[in-house]
């Protein structure tokens, strides 16, 4: 029940996510080098949890939601941040328990601080998936989303795995007790030459908000969802389902820019969700369909 | 008595589930071990476990009975079925009677073994509104993943597990141990009893007990407030649900950042609410305070430092977002959003929130000068009553829809009794809730309401048995409490209508539905009427009994003459009335269906023989224009006279009087005379509808 001392910086905090998870038995990816609204969206969960393998993952993921970009001038919003994505698979005996190690090693200590499990279900429309849950709230505050995947790409997962899902900045904000994003130390206070989280980003909030709300060329983006919409279905087609789910990837990330531009009608949206959606199931049973070949003895093949 | 105590411990449980599944569980563990006549049953409900404890029988005891077979002689395959079906070897069967018999012994079998076979299908059938599958190894499905099962009878271990099977129930058995507070006592103990769990949890910082939990709340809000001259604002829902997120609750107070304190104190407490489950305070002049209350679950090493700064940082982030939407919303008139509703569906058949606003601004325009509305001011509450849904705040807080509508009407300088119809147009929202009462806001509810009811009845999608997914039920009972508590005299049947022919002019429905669609909708809201006065206890048959007479839309016309029928069913008058009235309604249906034609002709005075005839028919031809003229002028209480002097002659008609005479000619023209008496009463109220 050790209390580690609280990291000093933003880069520290994964450092320390990296070794606990690490140490865990993760296998600690690198992000995905595709823009996605949220770090479950990594074919190292989207498509991992489904089938009978078990995986156990670790990754950071930058994340793109270019509605909420406010010009680098909200403390707390950004159009790009970074999750910390955990996947454990099938579920392990106590995740609850990996979990609050886990705030410890990051300096967070329970006989201080109120950590909570409040209900929250967690359901992605565009992934055909939802699972059952909490917010980890810590004083108050989210922390953690913690879900048991129940289904994904509208499949039933055989091996239900626990996902948790932590805001980096966030989490470092409240660690280090800055109140605005900008002023995170990114590095070491110490070093030689600190930097804060606001000079490594404040110019891409302020540039790519302007692009998502005001110059982002809506023609090409609706182009672009139709085209990786017929590339992700021919490549299914050929059977090859992580180069057609990268082309998911893109037709979502592509909605998410036009919804941000403000072209998309409500009602016009759900058929969207739906187009992404029907992508996403494709992907996943195309992908379940080689796992469950492979899975086959080799004396029965 | 031996005592069965069963925990469940499991990670945290939806808070809003609990308390059902507390109750669940001792109704399926009752029934379960309805052999072993559980008593003083009692449940418990908290964060990470249910709780059951109970007094139940030793055992079921031994029991014999003898089962007669097939005849002696019969022949071998009868006998070998015979024994098939008891599962008994041939020595055991004894010749009696010429039967070959077989005496069973049922063997005693203790509660430690009925238990373990039953719970386990408790477990596995728990009737949970969302449960979820975990780990790799079982099919066995929990609310949340369940981590340890306490089943001791009499304080020895109950040895039952989940195991089914390839299935191994994640290797659940049931155990005598149980844990503490998560953080404040970790690691598995062992108990003995009922009474030695309650003192052991306690002791490591878990309350079993829910209400002790709310009292506790209870009184360490009021403590914390009290201590700086606040009050707590009552909010029993969120009290229990803070129940239902700890353990072993806490409460600490923190302060609202001074710069937030100019929102509305309806966004302030929604957001601390909704986003913190934060309880609110006022100051001693009813003002929001600047202090909030938050139950932590963990007695904190530092008396709550961290907690609360940690809290209030978070509050004020809620806060700089709340206020973020404040300011955004007012910079432009309501006004202005109105191009976006056309956005937002309302229904895919009954068109956009705009569209529903255009019909809004009709329907209330029309119904202003019935209700004394100004009718310019009720058309431009309309028009923006729906705005404020498509502002950052309503988008955040739907609850606050109407509210905040009602504030930006303000700020752009709209008229007050618009600005109060914007947000009061949504009440009542449930039974408890007040009414409107100044006259645009009750012009806008009537018409929002109506305009509701009357789309979707058009639309064909009325309210089924079970289901009433677009809340036309409450919509209908918001109808009637707002005409009733502000005593409104209006025809809803020609609103109804109003209302189709607004939907019938944008496509929706058909010119040939609309006099039926009017008609299902007065059934409906007479329906709605007569459940509504059960529910507090008044005589609805007669609520029946008026409205079996045709619809009617003026609903204080109907409460007044079902008022005037209940005082006259109230004195010995009515009562014989309704005596008689069902005595002549029963003679002329038995003798109508015998005869097969109907007594409606009018009597024909000379064919009278009896003075009681004559006393009769005058009576009537006094009391039936004397109906008509009061029930023409609605005083009900005088046409009650009217019919009340009914009473005696037609007492002394039916003591005096053969209806069924032997001459064909007397007999006709006292069922004519009889059809005449229900003729009268019936433009009253259908008296064949009361309940003796």
């Amino acid at each position: 029940m050790d209390v580690r001392p609280p990291p000093r910086s933003f880069q520290e905090v994964i450092l320390r996510l990296n070794a606990f998870w690490a140490a865990q038995g993760c296998v600690v990816l690198q992000p995905y080098d595709m823009e996605m609204g949220a770090g479950t969206f990594h074919p190292a969960t989207t498509l991992r949890a489904l089938g009978p393998r078990p995986w156990n993952a670790a990754y950071v993921q930058p994340c793109r939601r270019p509605s909420d970009g406010r010009y680098g001038e909200n403390p707390n919003r950004l159009q790009h941040y970074y999750q910390y994505q955990v996947i454990l698979k099938p579920s392990p005996a106590d995740p609850q328990g990996m979990l609050l190690a886990c705030y410890r090693d990051l300096g967070l200590d329970p006989r201080l601080h109120d950590f909570r499990f409040v209900e929250d279900d967690w359901e992605s429309p565009t992934l055909g998936a939802w699972g059952l849950g909490w917010e980890v709230w810590c004083d108050g505050m989210e922390i953690t989303q913690f879900t048991y995947f129940q289904q994904v790409g509208g499949i039933a997962c055989e091996k239900p795995s626990a996902e948790l899902t932590l805001g980096l900045e966030r989490l470092a904000m409240y660690i280090l007790g800055v109140e605005n994003v900008f002023d995170l130390p990114f590095n070491d206070p110490d070093s030689p030459a600190p930097l804060s989280y606001g000079d490594v980003f404040l110019r891409a909030e302020r540039e790519f908000s302007a692009h998502n709300f005001e110059h982002a060329d809506t023609a090409l983006l609706f182009r672009h969802f139709a085209d990786a919409e017929a590339e992700c279905a021919s490549l299914l087609a050929k059977g090859l389902a992580l180069p057609a789910y990268d082309q998911c990837i893109k037709a979502s990330h592509r909605f998410n820019l036009l919804d941000a531009r403000g072209v998309i009608s409500v009602a016009e949206r759900a058929a969207y969700i739906g187009r992404v959606r029907a992508l996403a199931k494709a992907c996943c049973e195309a992908w379940i369909a080689a796992e469950t070949d492979r899975l086959v003895p080799a004396s029965q093949a | 008595m031996p005592e069965l105590l069963l925990e469940l411990l499991s990670e945290e449980i939806p808070a809003r589930m609990q308390e059902r599944a507390a109750e669940d569980l001792g109704r399926l563990v009752a029934a379960a071990l309805a052999p072993l006549s559980p008593q003083d049953v009692r449940v418990f409900h908290g964060p990470r476990r249910l709780a059951l404890v109970a007094q139940v029988a030793a055992g079921t005891p031994e029991t014999r009975s003898t089962e007669r077979g097939p005849r002696a002689g019969a022949p071998e395959a009868a006998l070998a079925g015979f024994l098939r079906k008891h599962g008994a070897s041939r020595d055991a069967v004894r010749e009696e009677g010429g039967y070959l018999v077989l005496d069973r012994v049922v063997p005693a079998v203790d509660a430690a073994t009925i238990i373990a076979r039953e719970l386990p299908l408790v477990l596995r059938r728990f009737p949970w509104p969302k449960s979820m599958r975990w780990g790799g190894t079982s099919s066995f499905a929990w609310v949340r993943p369940l981590r340890r099962i306490l089943c001791i009878l009499d304080g020895r271990i109950v040895p039952f597990a989940l195991r089914e099977g390839d299935d191994d129930g994640h290797g659940l058995a049931a155990g005598n141990e149980t844990e503490g507070h998560r953080f404040m006592a970790p690691g598995a103990f062992a108990v003995a009893s009922f009474a030695d769990y309650r003192a052991e949890i306690a002791a490591r910082h878990v309350i079993l007990d829910a209400e002790e939990r709310v009292a506790l709340i209870r009184r360490d809000a009021t403590r914390l407030a009290e201590a700086e001259g606040l009050s707590v604002v009552e909010d029993a829902g969120l009290v229990a649900e803070i129940a239902g997120l700890t353990e072993w609750p806490v409460g600490l107070i923190g302060r609202i950042d001074d710069a937030f304190m100019d929102l509305p104190p309806e966004v302030l407490r929604t957001s601390m609410r909704v986003n913190q489950r934060y309880l609110s305070l006022r100051n001693p002049d009813g003002t929001a305070a600047a202090r909030f209350i938050v139950f932590a679950n963990v007695v904190p090493a530092d008396g709550g430092a961290a907690i609360v700064a940690g809290n209030e940082r978070v509050l004020r982030a809620r806060l700089a977002d709340a206020r973020f939407f404040w300011d955004q919303d007012r910079k432009r008139p309501l006004e202005a959003h109105l191009p976006k509703l056309a956005e937002v569906t309302f229904h895919a058949r009954l068109g956009s929130q705009r569209d529903r606003v255009d019909r809004l601004v009709r329907l209330a325009g029309e119904i202003a000068p019935l209700v004394g509305a100004d009718r310019r001011l009720a058309e431009r509450a309309a028009l923006l009553c729906k705005a404020d849904l498509v502002t950052g705040m309503v988008g955040e807080f739907p609850e606050l829809q109407g509210v905040m509508g009602r504030y930006y009407a303000l700020a752009h300088g709209e008229d007050g009794a618009v600005a109060n119809a914007i947000r009061d147009h949504y009440a009542p929202r449930g039974a408890d809730d007040d009414v409107p009462a100044e006259p645009v806001s009750v012009a806008l509810a009537l018409a929002d309401r109506i305009d509701t009811l009357a789309g979707f009845f058009a639309i064909g999608e009325k309210p089924t048995g079970s289901g009433d997914p677009f809340a036309l039920r409450r919509a209908t009972l918001g109808i009637i409490r707002i005409v009733r508590d502000n005593s409104i005299r209006i025809d809803l049947a020609s609103l109804f209508g109003a209302s189709a022919s607004i939907h019938r002019e944008r496509g929706v429905g058909s010119a040939t539905r609309m006099v039926e669609v009017v008609e299902d909708l007065l059934d409906f809201l007479a329906e709605r009427l007569r459940v509504q006065l059960r529910a507090e206890g008044k005589r609805h048959d007669i609520v029946a009994a008026v409205l079996a007479r045709g619809a009617d839309g003026d609903l204080m016309r109907v409460l007044a003459r079902a008022a005037a029928i209940e005082a006259l069913l109230g004195t010995e008058d009515g009562a014989n009335l309704r005596t008689a009235y069902a005595r002549a309604a029963n003679i002329l249906r038995i003798e109508e269906k015998k005869d097969g034609r109907a007594y409606d002709a009018t009597p024909d005075p000379a064919r009278y023989r009896e003075p009681e005839e004559r006393a009769l028919a005058a009576a009537l031809d006094a009391a039936e224009p004397a109906i008509a003229a009061h029930l023409g002028q609605e005083d009900f209480v005088a046409a009650m006279t009217d019919l009340a002097s009914l009473r005696a002659p037609l007492d002394a008609f039916f003591d005096h009087v053969t209806v069924n005479a032997p001459e064909p000619a007397l007999r006709e023209n006292r069922l004519f005379l009889l059809a005449r008496v229900r003729r009268a009463m019936d433009r009253v109220a259908d008296f064949s509808k009361l309940e003796g």
